[in-house]
């Protein structure tokens, strides 16, 4: 089995663990963290990619380093924003569940 | 091996440096505003909008004069290390539909977001952020790669998502975080689809990968991966558990926003990867799966539309039913070959997405200043309103009438290019789901018409005062959607000549009866709320033989409705996120 497979392999994994705890968890701050770990996952299948496309006598492909860098980046901005809807929400609800009130009651501002 | 590169468009055409003033340009306003802070906030934009205007219209005025597209690379790297611009047609519909939509609510928003020390930071990030979304839009217009694409994407996010939760209220906050979260996986999965693309093929910029790309498992799974990611940043049915709350809370200048403009970005990038990466990629089963996601859209949003207590829920769903609309052209676009066509059914596609946006931006502005007016925006206390907010009322009927297909409207034209292509394609299930579209689309009109056109007993009580600005805003959009129609296509998008409007005659009377009649039957089938007219005894005559019919399909849409509650709830939203794009896969793989 060479390097790349297993990268690739622990790149699947961690795709996998994400989206299961994307899905299955009710916290938005756990679901943030498996949102952190699915990137991760995309992130080192885009390394995957680089070392196997790595042609004309470079040690590795440099676009996906670069698309990586970016995404980093994005996904970082991306939970940061999450955050802090999380602890504006925490601060004025008391709570942090994503579901549970009733909708159509709770955006009537005019209480009835 | 890689097949040689030929590289296409290797130079920067002229015109092509409009592209990236009319992406810098609102970015600049964007840092200007942070510069000079909350009290200078609103000036900023006023200044920046009219440039950006004046922008878009100059890259309209030059794509017709140019022989193709808009080129434009980035710092001068040559194309499969560099990164380019691209405008087409279709890139300069949409970039003059969201300038004319966003100036509009810009107009609107005037009073609403007047900086004052009392309550600084809602009109700050409205501005900032209704400049964000603007260049956030037009780099998903212009952009000419996948991964640019992408970080377009992911910035149109962000800027939307605060936008639902301005007023800080822990509902609006929840709804922010609800979209924010599945606006993510959806991205994800997306970006999961590029890195497989880029490692089979070697590059993202769509051009160089519309030629390399063929039917490989690699590539048939990346295209499965990235366009559930779309459709859940679209909120395509099932996966709408975002939309109905973020885009019900928020104000109305960023509900219109939200719902006429943002869902759309998405839906262009999904546009460029089916007919411009893969045409020949999805194949039968893949576009028809697409279109029927699209025709249940239609069906579970419109009917829980109708059964809404509150007018902005009401128009929320709507939109989900016409999102469901949208993905329709899909297998009427597909030739004899298997091949997506750049034709008729994309250029009705495109026109039925800027109708909608101009409309329904327009239908969210009026009911904005029905509930500023009034307090409330629920539909059985909206008698007498007709009369005390004439303009609001008008600007909602005209901005239906264009949704639900009159001549001369943009959405009458789209209807007939699908129509046609449905028929010349041998699909007639499609001409069905179309015309239903339509006639569902006048049933919620209808019911709001119905119930604000009543006179009530006693004068209504009106909280606020509207400055007139906001209703001419509104009404502006609204005509502009009807209007939409009339403009010479050829130069843009795929519109055969024969396509002239008809406005007179036996034609354009069906064409409005039918979906009013029809709209006013599925109202009265469809709509729990005691109406004043029911008291009258020929309702009471009219129930006596329609009474068990409707019992039925009230029935129905309770059923609907807990169905969709049901879909609404993540896990159930998550597992349909991971079969849409099983069953994409599997309807691509037998294709090929």
């Amino acid at each position: 089995m060479s390097g790349t497979t297993v990268f690739g392999l622990c790149a699947a994994a961690a795709v996998g663990l994400g989206l299961y705890g994307l899905i299955t968890n009710p916290q938005p701050l756990r679901k943030i963290i498996a949102f952190n770990l699915l990137g991760s996952g995309v992130f080192l299948l885009f390394g995957v990619v680089g070392r196997r496309g790595a042609a004309a006598g470079l040690g590795n492909d440099p676009v996906p380093q670069a698309l990586v860098i970016t995404g980093v980046v994005v996904a970082f901005s991306a939970t940061a924003l999450a955050i802090a809807l999380l602890l504006r929400l925490f601060k004025t609800a008391g709570s942090t569940t994503l579901s549970g009130a009733p909708m159509r009651a709770d955006l009537d501002p005019s209480g009835d | 091996m890689l097949p040689p590169v030929t590289v296409p468009d290797a130079a920067t055409t002229p015109g092509g440096f409009l592209l990236v003033l009319s992406i810098a340009v609102p970015v600049a306003g964007v840092l200007l505003a942070f510069v000079l802070g909350g009290r200078w906030v609103r000036s900023v934009a006023f200044t920046i909008i009219p440039i950006v205007l004046a922008i878009v219209a100059a890259t309209v005025m030059v794509l017709p004069q140019s022989k193709g597209p808009l080129v434009y690379l980035l710092g001068a790297w040559t194309l499969p290390l560099g990164v380019a611009l691209r405008a087409d047609g279709l890139s300069a519909v949409m970039l003059a539909t969201t300038a004319v939509v966003i100036s509009a609510v810009s107009v609107f928003a005037v009073a609403d977001f007047r900086p004052t020390a009392a309550a600084p930071r809602a009109p700050f990030a409205f501005w900032i952020l209704l400049l964000a979304i603007w260049g956030a839009l037009n780099t998903i217009f212009v952009g000419g790669d996948l991964f640019t694409l992408y970080v377009a994407l992911e910035l149109l996010t962000f800027a939307a998502v605060p936008l639902v939760s301005l007023d800080g209220r822990p509902e609006t906050l929840q709804a922010a975080l609800r979209y924010l979260l599945f606006a993510l996986l959806g991205s994800v999965v997306y970006l999961l689809g590029t890195a497989l693309l880029y490692g089979r093929y070697g590059t993202l910029d769509i051009a160089l990968l519309s030629r390399r790309v063929s039917a490989e498992p690699g590539a048939l799974i990346a295209a499965a991966l990235m366009t559930t990611g779309l459709l859940a940043k679209t909120a395509l049915f099932p996966l709408h558990l975002w939309l109905p709350p973020a885009h019900a809370g928020a104000p109305a200048a960023a509900s219109a926003i939200l719902s006429g403009l943002v869902v759309k970005g998405s839906f262009f990038i999904l546009l460029r990867l089916w007919f411009d990466v893969m045409p020949a990629l999805p194949g039968f089963a893949a576009s028809q799966l697409l279109a029927a996601l699209g025709a249940a859209a239609i069906l579970i949003g419109s009917v829980v539309a109708l059964r809404q207590e509150r007018l902005k829920l009401l128009i929320a769903y709507s939109t989900l039913a016409q999102i469901g609309y949208l993905f329709l052209i899909f297998p009427l676009a597909l030739s004899a070959s298997g091949q997506l066509d750049h034709g008729q059914a994309l250029a009705g596609g495109l026109l039925q997405a800027i109708s909608h946006a101009t409309a329904k931006a327009s239908m969210f502005l009026a009911v904005g200043s029905i509930y500023g007016a009034l307090g409330h925006d629920r539909i059985i206390g909206l008698g007498g309103v007709a009369r005390a907010l004439p303009l609001s009322v008008l600007a909602f009927a005209l901005g239906g009438i264009a949704l639900m297909g009159v001549q001369p409207s943009g959405a009458s034209l789209a209807k007939d290019l699908l129509l046609e292509q449905a028929t010349s394609t041998g699909q007639w299930w499609w001409v069905i789901v179309l015309q239903a579209g339509g006639i569902f689309t006048a049933a919620y009109v209808v019911l709001v018409l119905a119930h604000s056109l009543t006179p009530s007993d006693q004068p209504i009580a009106l909280t606020g005062h509207a400055p007139r600005s906001r209703d001419l805003a509104a009404l502006s959009l609204a005509f502009c959607s009807l209007s939409l129609g009339l403009v010479p296509w050829e130069h843009y998008l795929p519109v055969p000549l024969g396509m002239a409007l008809k406005p007179f005659g036996l034609d354009a009377l069906f064409k409005f009866l039918l979906p009013a009649m029809g709209g006013t039957a599925l109202a009265i089938l469809f709509g729990p709320w005691p109406h004043t007219l029911a008291h009258s005894a020929m309702w009471k005559s009219l129930m006596r033989g329609f009474g068990p019919l409707r019992r039925i399909c009230l029935d129905f849409g309770g059923l609907v409705e807990t169905g969709d509650d049901g879909l609404r709830q993540w896990p159930a939203a998550g597992i349909a996120l991971l079969v849409v794009t099983l069953l994409l896969a599997a309807s691509m793989f037998t294709a090929h």
